[in-house]
């Protein structure tokens, strides 16, 4: 399992510039990489935290998120996924059997299928990197990894990030990219465990810890904001120093 | 004219057999109490709206196999995971599933709220979302045909069903920042709701607890139930009952289970 706090330092990055992230529900290990990125912009980044009452800043109920993103007003926002295929397919809904009576049922699809679209630079995000997630062909699209010319798309996927390595996605070849994998795994032992072909640069660089100004940041302001809302993760990854100790 | 301070039984009496009921997510303002009540007294055929998502209180009507059509952009437990009852009787074909995603239900709202038929909703398009939804259409844009946007029909839910902090006794309800029950309550033909309590005073009188207060036209009937989110969490009120959820979790793992569970919870539970 991947330190979580190199997975927390490694989404931060991929919000350098943006100026509004939202982060949905259940999302610890993102919620906090929002607030790091915070912390790094100097305030500069305006974060959302589904179920956070402090870093929530809706007053007009559900419909806010998605009237704000399809304005164009949501620069990041990270996605889940229960299958992500080679095309950058995301399935939230279901797999095995035919839908809806799929063997496997996954929660669905939540916002995915307006934000995937609305949202400029979507990061998908899961740590659990096999076979079993990342797979040839979604079952089900929940939001498509490109869309044809003529519909209307303001950006989509970026890059995909796992318990073993970042993939940066190429939206005209509709494919990945190993951009660099985290410490302990290698080309082998990512292709071993990734269902879908992929490119692979020649220089493969090591995906870069938190530098110590970032575990500064971690185990004081992220840890202190994130608590509100992920008091379990806050306890255990952030703070505390104990890294690696598992957490829901 | 709302009818106010009846009992919880008499609150869910008035959703006949048949209806379409839209619900909060498990974290806004669920009338667990309600659910319960519509348990014992075992409406059927009942469609469910979750506007968006729901958890517990949509396991748990399925579960007791009230429903036979859901409309959802997610089901789930969330850190007790998949919703058990949900997902074996979606398995089993026992309700029609409409899987949906979380703008188009608000967007559906919204068409109902302004009376108006369909509204346009970006994305969707090249989805399975959209490919199992033959209620829903694609349609060059009437400014610009070479720009095809999805149009989602207005959804006219029968009753609303929520929980809430405060009425007063003209039946109007203190919703606070949650403005997604307003959404639902607008769209609804009416709304059914349950509270903490009740509030002496006119809540339109104060400009601040007015801008939070759905107004009595659109409410039914309201009934008193503290703790009526119980074993969800509500507002600042209270957390909700981990053990409990963790115990729903457990028995709901098999038929037999969750029967055990109706019986200890629901169905001996006549005040609650």
């Amino acid at each position: 399992m991947a330190d979580p706090r190199l997975l927390v330092a490694t989404l931060a990055r991929l919000l350098e510039g943006c100026r509004t992230v939202a982060v949905g529900a259940l999302s610890p290990i993102p919620g906090a990489a929002a607030l790091l990125a915070r912390e790094l912009a100097g305030g500069a980044l305006h974060v959302t935290v589904l179920g956070s009452r402090k870093t929530n800043d809706f007053t007009d109920g559900g419909r806010e998120l998605f009237d704000r993103a399809g304005q164009g007003r949501i620069d990041a926002f990270f996605l889940g996924g229960g299958e992500i295929d080679g095309q950058g397919n995301v399935n939230l809904v279901g797999t095995g059997g035919d839908y809806p009576a799929h063997d496997v049922r996954f929660p669905g699809t939540f916002g995915a299928a307006f934000m995937g679209f609305a949202v400029p630079r979507v990061i998908l995000f899961r740590e659990d990197h096999s076979r079993r997630v990342l797979v040839p062909r979604v079952a089900f699209i929940s939001v498509p990894g490109t869309s044809p010319p003529g519909v209307w798309r303001r950006g989509g996927t970026v890059a995909l990030v796992t318990g073993r390595c970042v993939f940066a996605f190429d939206r005209a070849k509709a494919r990945f990219a190993l951009a660099s994998v985290h410490p302990g795994e290698t080309r082998a032992s990512v292709r071993a465990n990734t269902g879908f072909d992929y490119d692979e640069p020649n220089e493969l660089p090591e995906t870069p810890p938190p530098t110590d100004a970032m575990k500064t940041l971690l185990d004081g302001p992220v840890a202190r904001v994130i608590a509100e809302t992920y008091p379990r993760f806050a306890a255990a990854v952030l703070g505390t120093g104990a890294s690696n100790r598992r957490v829901n | 004219m709302a009818a106010i301070d009846e009992s919880v039984e008499d609150l869910v009496a008035r959703i006949p057999d048949g209806a379409l009921i839209a619900i909060p997510p498990d974290y806004a303002g669920v009338s667990m109490a309600a659910t319960r009540a519509l348990v014992r007294r075992g409406t059927r055929g009942l469609g469910l709206l979750a506007v968006p998502t729901s958890g517990l209180q949509a396991d748990l009507l399925i579960g007791a196999g009230l429903i036979t059509r859901l409309e959802a952009a997610a089901i789930t437990l969330g850190e007790y995971g998949q919703a058990p009852c949900f997902t074996r009787a979606l398995r089993q074909g026992r309700f029609a599933m409409r899987d949906s995603t979380c703008p188009a239900i608000h967007a559906g709202l919204q068409a109902a709220e302004k009376g108006v038929p369909f509204m346009p909703l970006r994305g969707l398009i090249g989805t399975d979302v959209l490919a199992h939804r033959p209620d829903w259409a694609t349609i060059g844009s009437p400014f610009d045909p070479a720009d095809p946007i999805v149009v989602v029909p207005a959804l006219r839910p029968d009753v609303a069903l929520f929980h809430a902090a405060l009425a007063d006794r003209s039946g109007n309800v203190w919703i606070g920042r949650r403005r997604e029950l307003a959404t639902m309550a607008h769209a609804a033909a009416t709304s059914l709701v349950t509270v903490e309590s009740l509030d002496a005073g006119d809540l339109l009188d104060d400009p601040v607890m007015a801008a939070g207060t759905l107004p009595a036209l659109y409410v039914g009937a309201v009934a008193v139930a503290p703790k009526g989110a119980w074993p969800l969490g509500f507002e600042d009120a209270y957390g909700m009952d981990h053990d409990h959820l963790a115990d729903y979790v457990r028995l709901s793992a098999t038929e037999e289970g969750f029967a055990r569970y109706l019986d200890a919870h629901v169905l001996g539970a006549r005040a609650a």
